[in-house]
């Protein structure tokens, strides 16, 4: 029930800022997300920004993905 | 300037055949996994992955559609005000096919009723501010990604004076339903695949009373395929440790957009304009403290009292078996009226009026 | 006639308001010598080719009537001359329809006329016949357009869509969802700073290189309303076999995904105006792709998949899983859930 998409601040101002979603730029509310800076990535929902998306977990779950796509159970009780 | 972030790389890629075999890995026997949230019911039916999933590990959709779980006699309010001729009724796309008593808002418009589809509440804000003659009606479905938005808006609304605005508070939360579920006698849940974006709102740590309570696995996960597939991993994972005496917990794998303690201005704003009432959940019944009502100083902003329109309680289409499905007791094929009588085209009831409705994404999604 | 006009029920009453504006704006617009006899009927014997006799409609009713990358008039050419091309026949000529509502200002019917000209010279057809009419205000969105075109499928042509057979491969020759997401952003359902362009264009070359480079083509389809995934099931319904399209392979622009994750749209569902999809023997699928690559509206053209199976279509996607791609029921609706 909650579609919200990723998207790069390119300029701030006030409570409102231009976000770029990959090709195409829009005007999204800051109201829920003030300290919102730019060359933050944020999610979108309904024109609104929800939250901040930060760069170091999402490497941080990419890694993941590879932990978990290479790990094997040592010890499998039969 | 920092680095980009590949979004791909959650959508697509090598992992994704590795997060697979490993969720083949872990899988144990018999386990049911249960998803509360719309978008994550369509987002696993759009990337197939039941069709990659081992045979007996069962991914439910519970009830997280908040289009499904409006109760009629709220969809019939909605239908009332559009009627007005001073009336704009503003509304998300997701509610404009939902047939209420009878009729729909979409008939509504058909038949000259003023309804606009917004993709922001905000949008309401600013038609009211262009059209002051009219009182401007936004229907206010949905759980707490979307109920701080609308608690923002009015906030602007109040900033800028414009008075021809109001909301008719039909949302949801999320973590009493969830205690409705592990309540269900003889539930045969193993764990909640949590929904990412109103954690973003929420928190994690929102999860900790039934993860703990109920000793319930529970893994906040995002929407990309990658990040569905992980959360499964993760949940079977703490399902095999729970299965071997371990505790359940709450974990969080869409870490880059989660936080334990959530937006705290959102939540901030929440409680400044709502105040936690109990709800009827469409197809389930009443849920304790599960929806919100404007609080005496925004009562203006209420479109009900503006109106003076009153919640009905209409009987429900006969032999729909919606309020099983979502509570995980029953699935979509046994129902008799899926596929039949009731399709997305003609819908019966709520679990397939909504494109996120557990019986809508089966029927689109999942082979039959 | 000043340019300040706008068009009156009086232009359609059939006096002398009607003759100034069939012979000063529209005939002008279209010039072409079977057109200006204007008598009753054309006679078009002049432009009958050898090949079967192939004859096709279609209605234009866009909201707005002007947006980037074209107009009414561009689609009403390119719209009706391409499902003649997809026919495998070569176009020949147009009737043009129109029904203009009162008000509409006579620079904008000027406007619409010239791209129909324009398109018809780039699709080499002639526009032979016309009528127009006038309604009064209300509803129409001020004009609408229709086309019925003629052509001839040379011998040798064999193009249906209950053709296909398993193992056949599926190609399209760009990009999918880029009209309607045009128009989307055009009717301002949704506000961008950038504009996104239509793919509208007449198809008739590309249909063209695709016969002459694979002559055993089954079907081609020109994907419009309903998109890639209605065109591919309206196939497989027609054919009686399945047909598996490899989601990674479909190609789409990123500014057209971008507007569609936000809306929540699904691009294989969204209506393309230049864009086809050729059922085509595996044996040429490679040759076809090059050569298309080398046509400026094929650059982005890519294999999607191939028939086979049970009757349905079914979608691969980008984690290895499958589900079914059904036909679309209704409009999408921007969705915030």
């Amino acid at each position: 029930m909650c579609l919200a998409v990723p998207g790069l601040v390119r300029e701030v101002d006030g409570l409102r800022a231009k976000v770029d979603f990959g090709g195409i730029t829009r005007e999204v509310e800051l109201s829920l997300l003030p300290d919102t800076q730019v060359d933050d990535y944020v999610l979108v929902h309904a024109g609104y920004a929800i939250e901040k998306v930060d760069r170091e977990s999402a490497l941080e779950t990419m890694k993941l993905f590879r932990e978990m796509a290479e790990a094997v159970d040592k010890e499998r009780s039969s | 300037m920092s680095r980009t972030i590949d979004f791909e790389a959650f959508r697509t890629g090598p992992d994704a055949d590795g997060l697979v075999r490993r969720i083949h890995e872990l899988f144990e026997g018999p386990t049911a996994l249960m998803e509360v949230c719309g978008t994550h019911t369509v987002a696993i039916g759009r990337a197939g992955i039941r069709s990659l999933m081992p045979d007996g590990l069962r991914l439910l959709s519970g009830p997280g559609c908040p289009v499904c779980v409006t109760p009629l006699g709220e969809i019939d309010m909605a239908l009332a005000a559009a009627r007005r001729p001073d009336v704009v009724l503003t509304t998300f796309g997701d509610m404009m096919r939902v047939p209420g008593s009878e009729s729909s808002l979409e008939r509504e418009r058909a038949g000259g009723a003023d309804v606009r589809i917004v993709t922001s509440a905000l949008d309401a804000v600013e038609i009211a501010a262009g059209e002051p003659s009219k009182e401007v009606v936004f229907v206010g479905v949905g759980f707490e990604t979307t109920s701080p938005t609308i608690a923002a808006a009015l906030m602007t609304a109040e900033r800028r004076g414009v008075e021809n605005v109001s909301v008719l508070p039909f949302f949801k939360l999320v973590p009493p339903a969830l205690d409705l579920l592990v309540a269900v006698p003889g539930r045969a849940l193993d764990g909640f695949l949590c929904p990412g974006h109103v954690s973003s709102i929420i928190g994690s740590n929102a999860y900790e009373p039934v993860a703990h309570g109920a000793d319930m696995p529970c893994v906040v996960a995002g929407f990309e395929p990658l990040d569905i597939l992980a959360g499964v991993v993760m949940l079977l994972e703490q399902v095999r440790d729970v299965r071997s005496g371990g505790a359940a917990r709450v974990e969080t794998q869409y870490a880059r957009a989660v936080r334990p303690e959530g937006n705290r201005t959102a939540l901030e704003l929440l409680d400044e304009v709502f105040e936690v009432v109990d709800a009827d959940w469409r197809g389930i019944g009443t849920i304790p403290e599960s929806g919100y009502a404007l609080r005496e100083r925004y009562a203006h902003r209420d479109a009900g009292a503006k109106l003076g329109v009153d919640r009905t309680r209409p009987d429900e289409p006969e032999g729909c078996i919606c309020g099983a499905i979502m509570l995980g007791e029953r699935i979509p094929a046994d129902c008799p009226l899926f596929g039949t009588v009731c399709t997305p085209r003609d819908p019966v009831g709520p679990c397939m009026v909504s494109s996120e409705g557990s019986c809508a994404a089966h029927f689109r999604y999942e082979r039959r | 006639m000043t340019r300040d006009e706008s068009i009156t029920l009086a232009h359609g009453s059939g006096g002398r308001l009607m003759h100034d504006l069939i012979e000063r704006v529209v005939v002008r617009a279209l010039a072409n010598p079977v057109l200006e006899t204007l008598d009753d009927a054309a006679d078009i014997s002049s432009l009958v080719e050898p090949g079967r006799l192939a004859v096709t409609t279609d209605s234009f009713v866009v909201q707005p009537l002007f947006f980037p990358g074209g107009d009414i008039g561009t689609l009403a050419v390119a719209g009706t001359v391409n499902d003649l091309a997809m026919k495998g026949a070569r176009p020949v000529a147009l009737t043009l329809g129109l029904i203009a509502e009162e008000g509409l200002p006579l620079v904008d019917l000027e406007r619409a006329l010239r791209s129909v000209a324009e398109t018809a010279r780039a699709a080499g057809v002639v526009i032979a016949a016309g009528d127009t009419k006038v309604v009064e205000r209300g509803g129409l969105g001020g004009l609408i357009l229709n086309t019925a075109g003629i052509g001839f499928v040379p011998d040798g042509v064999e193009l249906g869509g209950d053709r296909v057979r398993e193992g056949d491969v599926m190609i399209v020759s760009g990009t999918m969802g880029d009209h309607e997401t045009a128009i989307l952003v055009a009717r301002e359902a949704f506000r961008i700073d950038e504009t996104i362009e239509s793919d509208c264009a007449p198809l008739h070359e590309v249909a063209r290189l695709i016969l002459e480079t694979a002559p055993d083509t089954r079907a081609m389809r020109d994907p419009t309303r309903g998109g890639l995934a209605t065109t591919l099931n309206e196939l497989s319904s027609r054919s009686g076999v399945g047909i598996e399209i490899d989601e990674s392979a479909v190609p789409v622009r990123d500014d057209v995904r971008s507007v569609t994750d936000i809306l929540g749209f699904d691009p294989l569902y969204m209506a393309n105006e230049g864009k086809v999809v050729a059922v085509v023997p595996e044996s040429d699928a490679g040759r076809v792709v090059e050569a298309l690559r080398g046509h400026r509206l094929g650059r982005d053209a890519a294999v999607i998949g191939r028939a086979a199976g049970e009757p349905g279509v079914t979608l691969r996607t980008k984690v290895g899983g499958a589900r079914p791609l059904l036909m679309l029921e209704g409009v999408q609706l921007p969705r915030i859930c």
